[in-house]
């Protein structure tokens, strides 16, 4: 007895839990429904701003199908508490924070709404965002996510430690990898400050979104990490990008060690990549002017490609009243919603001709107008399954051979794209 | 002894007098109770009270458990409910992966430096200072609590003290000076685990002291003043009477310390950036976060943890009979 009987209560625990919510639900009835949803909102103060805003303009005007909003729950990144809300299945109808490398694993959980299921809605989207949106479909040919904004990154730069090391504050010469490496030598050399540049040189898989990942589109004039199920990154490109890294690191122009806050904003590093977003944040604590990332042949400025810090937004499967859902996403993705997202937060909705959609704000604000121009020149993260494991792959080759200098980068590289292969054809 | 006697004969007395005027109704009756006793033991009210610790352990350990070795045979991935997925049986495939992964093999070869170096040292110090704080006289409270403090505070937060310690432009490199390491100590391929593994020594030091206080409250007075009769020293005192009587807390600081450090996640994910520099901090429990948690993989996360505990398991009953052997 007292043997068996644990024994039989984990066999039956083990059977329900195998069985249970894996039955089919009613996906149509589901689509038609209206009511109320519940919403979640990315916890940065200004998106909070627009967030709140958004649903008080929308529950205004539609007393049965109000609108819930809330915080994402605290967790360590917003996107292992969203997985762990799809498997609970209390994941909201709506998440205005989803990142599109966390797209293919939330899809396969089973997690996601094809948001084609909606009269209209690839249309809607190709029309909103123009050709950027194919970036967001997903293999078998859907949009599990609707393009909302994007943070196209360049490299911010402190006009007054530039102008203390002696280098031009105005119109730095950043176009190259060489002008790169002449500008940090010369503000390590004149102690204008401690770094030149201080990507975090830290394991997570997402960290090679801010050093090589700019760099690479840039060079390759928009490839993405993996494109038609095979590494693009172990090419002349790729490994000279690599160099160039190992090179700011081996000289200790940046350091190898991670900084416990924001190095630009503290002014321990000159420069930083970092999309419009930091504007607001920094203000006028830095005078700073922005560039856009360099290339190996200096490329004209309206020409160069980065690497887009997208966020968009999804609807999951948990939603019951997945009619208002959609209804929601196309009016807080208006012109009018969109306006005031950039309005109060200086991100860039993922719309074609943004700039022209927007000239009173650029006229007013022309320091976002660069920013503006490079979102119409963004390369997202594939979207490919395993697409989080692809990522870490990557990154510990590239902390092995670029940060730490074990390994030469053709050997990591070479490894790593194998590696990566192997988990893209696997998928 | 006499009260197992005495619930014995209340048991079976009843039963053998009604069996005795009534054998058609007392027989069933009779084979009842005495099944329902048999289930409940010599001590009913002993069941009823661990009955609750026992059903924490079901439902808190041993289901998980179970369900993590059912994951690690199977393709299996967390899924939304409703959705239609399966889960195919795949024998050993998730170990081979394990196996096959360089980062997975060496998160295990750095726990195991991290235990050769963290281990031996807490035994030493725990009970070394102990046994000085047993003798101690004058702000004993104070020197307790002093030691117990950093067990009871969030590694968060002390991570970020050693951070400032530790750092390159850090307290110790400071004070160093030209003797500083480069690179330095969190960024070094070979000091990050030591490192890591002081940290740990130092946090959960206050916890094996009290343990190892507790033991020595135990071991008689007499014993000491025998030896000190004999001529021996404070230092031979020592070696010869508490290190041998508290042997049994001995063993149980070494299983503890073992389980605790195979488990290490906090430090390497916070002290050295994600098991920094390039994996050489890496543990077992962070990779399997890394698969499990971040790419998607609980399968291969849960085999790393069934081969985890089985290591576990070995190292501690490898220890406990070297420990308690006479």
């Amino acid at each position: 007895m007292r043997r068996t009987f644990p024994a039989v209560l984990l066999t039956v625990t083990l059977a329900l839990t195998a069985g249970c919510g894996d039955s089919g639900g009613d996906a149509d009835k589901a689509n038609a429904a209206t009511g109320p949803i519940t919403v979640w909102l990315s916890n940065n103060k200004e998106e909070l701003a627009w967030g709140k805003a958004m649903v008080e303009a929308w529950n205004a005007q539609h007393a049965d199908q109000k609108i819930t909003a809330q915080e994402i729950p605290a967790g360590e990144t917003s996107e292992e508490v969203i997985g762990a809300a799809i498997t609970a299945g209390n994941a909201p109808c709506l998440i205005f924070n989803t990142a599109p490398a966390a797209v293919p694993q939330f899809q396969k959980q089973g997690g996601l709404v094809a948001l084609d299921s909606f009269d209209g809605a690839a249309q809607y989207i190709a029309d909103r965002t123009g050709d950027t949106a194919s970036q967001y479909k997903s293999p078998d040919g859907k949009f599990y996510q609707l393009p909302w904004k994007s943070n196209p990154v360049m490299i911010f730069y402190n006009k007054q430690i530039f102008a203390k090391a002696g280098l031009d504050a105005e119109k730095p010469a950043l176009s190259t990898y060489d002008e790169l490496l002449a500008a940090a030598r010369k503000i390590k050399s004149s102690r204008a400050a401690a770094a030149a540049i201080y990507p975090a040189p830290t394991s997570e898989f997402f960290q090679s979104w801010f050093d090589f990942y700019p760099l690479f589109a840039a060079a390759t004039d928009g490839k993405q990490l993996v494109q038609d199920g095979k590494a693009q990154f172990n090419s002349p490109e790729g490994r000279q990008v690599a160099e160039l890294w190992k090179t700011l690191y081996d000289e200790g122009l940046a350091p190898k060690e991670q900084y416990n806050g924001d190095a630009f904003g503290d002014g321990r590093s000159a420069m930083a990549i970092v999309g419009p977003w930091a504007i607001a944040v920094y203000g006028s604590k830095v005078k700073w002017g922005a560039v856009p990332v360099p290339t190996p042949t200096g490329r004209p400025a309206g020409q160069v490609k980065t690497f887009s810090d997208a966020k968009n937004v999804a609807m999951y499967s948990a939603c019951q009243n997945r009619a208002t859902a959609w209804a929601v996403l196309k009016f807080a993705t208006s012109k009018e919603q969109d306006g005031e997202l950039l309005n109060k937060t200086g991100q860039m909705p993922l719309r074609k001709d943004l700039a022209a959609a927007y000239p009173d704000y650029f006229s007013k604000n022309p320091a976002y107008q660069q920013f503006a121009d490079q979102a119409g020149r963004t390369v997202e993260v594939p979207n490919v399954p395993s697409s989080v494991a692809i990522w870490q792959a990557f990154r510990d080759a590239y902390s092995e051979s670029v940060i730490f200098g074990k390994k030469p980068v053709p050997d990591a590289f070479a490894a790593a794209a194998a590696k990566v292969d192997q988990l893209a054809a696997e998928s | 002894m006499s009260t197992a006697h005495a619930g014995a004969a209340a048991t079976t007395g009843p039963g053998a007098r009604t069996g005795g005027t009534s054998p058609t109704v007392g027989g069933p009756l009779r084979a009842s109770r005495s099944r329902v006793a048999a289930a409940l033991g010599r001590h009913p009210v002993g069941m009823v009270l661990a009955a609750p610790y026992a059903v924490y352990v079901a439902v808190v350990f041993a289901y998980p458990f179970g369900f993590a070795v059912w994951m690690s045979f199977h393709d299996y991935f967390f899924a939304a409910p409703g959705a239609v997925v399966e889960r195919p049986f795949v024998g050993l495939a998730n170990y081979r992966a394990m196996l096959a992964d360089e980062g997975v093999r060496r998160a295990f070869g750095n726990i195991l430096v991290f235990l050769v170096i963290n281990v031996p040292l807490t035994v030493a110090l725990a009970l070394l200072l102990a046994a000085a704080l047993n003798g101690v006289v004058h702000a004993r409270a104070f020197l307790r609590v002093a030691f117990y403090v950093p067990y009871v505070t969030a590694s968060v937060a002390v991570v970020g003290v050693w951070l400032f310690l530790f750092s390159s432009n850090g307290m110790v490199n400071t004070m160093l000076g030209p003797l500083a390491p480069e690179p330095s100590w969190l960024v070094n391929e070979a000091l990050a685990m030591p490192v890591i593994a002081l940290f740990v020594v130092w946090k959960q030091l206050g916890f094996f002291i009290l343990l190892y206080l507790a033991a020595l409250q135990n071991v008689p007075k007499e014993l000491y003043e025998s030896a000190a009769v004999d001529g021996a020293s404070r230092w031979h005192q020592f070696w010869s009477v508490t290190v041998p009587a508290v042997r049994p807390a001995t063993a149980l600081v070494v299983i503890l310390a073992t389980i605790t450090g195979a488990n290490l996640f906090t430090e390497p994910y916070l002290l050295t950036g994600g098991g920094g520099p390039s994996g050489a901090s890496a543990s077992p429990v962070l990779v399997m976060y890394q698969r499990g948690i971040q790419q998607g993989q609980p399968d291969v996360a849960a085999a790393i943890g069934v081969l985890l505990v089985i290591g576990v398991l070995l190292i501690s009953a490898v220890n406990r009979r070297l420990i308690e052997r006479d």
